[in-house]
């Protein structure tokens, strides 16, 4: 629990976390302008990043290391990830993805 | 745009109840979600605050999680070429992923649409929602209905991003990468999970380029 006495202490967190924050925010967007050109081999590197970023955000929600190492794994996240998947890759529409995501979450939740 | 909101609006809700349950006053827990706007650092930061963890630790992990935007911008930089200094302060102080993601789907699909009209527009909203699930979540607190699996959106849409985004055998590596050693580093001290899985995932994908090339 925070106590009362580290008020200023929570600001001083928020300032510099915040700070720091928006100077990766920042950081490429001006320093490509001193760049003529992006070396082809950067945007190539660069492309790779939104997928290893997505995947290292959904899968331990999906799969979390307690439930991998307990052999455990929860059927209905596995299930609704895998629907909403497959939903993904024909429509490549977010509406119908979560949507089907969810149903199948609390359908097999609710069986 | 709807989905991101539907899962962004719950996850500052959760965010939100976090930071006040964790002792924060509601003027700090605001504060936090306006200057820091970045909800797994928020949560990893009240989460170490409420274990008392020391005040380099707690800032380190909140700038270790962040330190994704760094790589966000430099994705997005070149969807930006040459922008006054001001747009350029409009588009790193609105950076969050689901917007970076929604952004260059979108400026892929549609050469020809305004790029920084659209950015703005989607961004504003974004964050407009994203403040105000902070304040339900800050008013409720600790009440907020466990029922629902509100929190379980956020990955969905992270997979409905990342599927269009696998392209060919270095993207499927990447993703595969990424999300196997964010999975097996979610222990790693100061939190450094997923910029280790994302590093690794790039490497990989790169490896594989260079070998296929």
């Amino acid at each position: 629990m925070v106590s009362s006495g580290q008020d200023t202490l929570i600001w001083v967190l928020v300032a510099v976390v915040g700070a720091g924050t928006l100077a990766f925010r920042l950081s490429f967007l001006f320093l490509f302008e001193r760049l003529d050109t992006v070396p082809p081999r950067v945007e190539r590197a660069l492309s790779f990043v939104p997928p290893a970023v997505f995947a290292a955000i959904a899968l331990p929600s999906v799969l979390p290391l307690e439930a991998v190492l307990a052999l455990s794994p929860d059927p209905a996240r596995l299930l609704a990830v895998v629907a909403a998947g497959v939903v993904a890759r024909r429509t490549e529409n977010l509406v119908a993805t979560v949507v089907v995501g969810m149903g199948v979450l609390l359908a097999v939740r609710a069986v | 745009m709807v989905p991101l909101l539907v899962g962004l609006a719950p996850f500052g809700l959760v965010v939100g109840a976090a930071m006040v349950s964790s002792g924060l006053s509601v003027t700090q827990a605001l504060g936090m979600s306006v200057l820091v706007y970045g909800g797994a650092s928020q949560l990893a930061v009240v989460d170490l605050l409420g274990r008392d963890a020391p005040f380099l630790i707690v800032a380190a992990t909140g700038l270790i999680v962040n330190l994704r935007f760094a790589m966000l911008s430099a994705s997005i930089a070149p969807y930006f070429r040459r922008l006054p200094t001001a747009w350029r302060w409009v588009v790193g102080v609105l950076l969050v992923d689901v917007l970076y993601a929604l952004s260059i789907t979108t400026f892929e699909r549609e050469a020809d649409i305004d790029r920084r009209w659209y950015y703005l527009g989607a961004g504003v909203v974004l964050w407009l929602g994203w403040q105000a699930g902070t304040v339900v979540g800050v008013v409720l607190g600790a009440n907020v209905p466990e029922g629902v699996p509100f929190e379980f959106v956020v990955p969905l849409i992270f997979v409905g991003l990342l599927v269009p985004a696998i392209e060919d055998v270095p993207t499927l590596l990447a993703a595969g990468v990424g999300g196997t050693v964010a999975v097996a580093g979610a222990n790693l001290p100061l939190n450094a999970g997923l910029l280790v899985a994302a590093a690794c995932g790039v490497g990989a994908a790169l490896l594989a380029d260079r070998g296929v090339a």
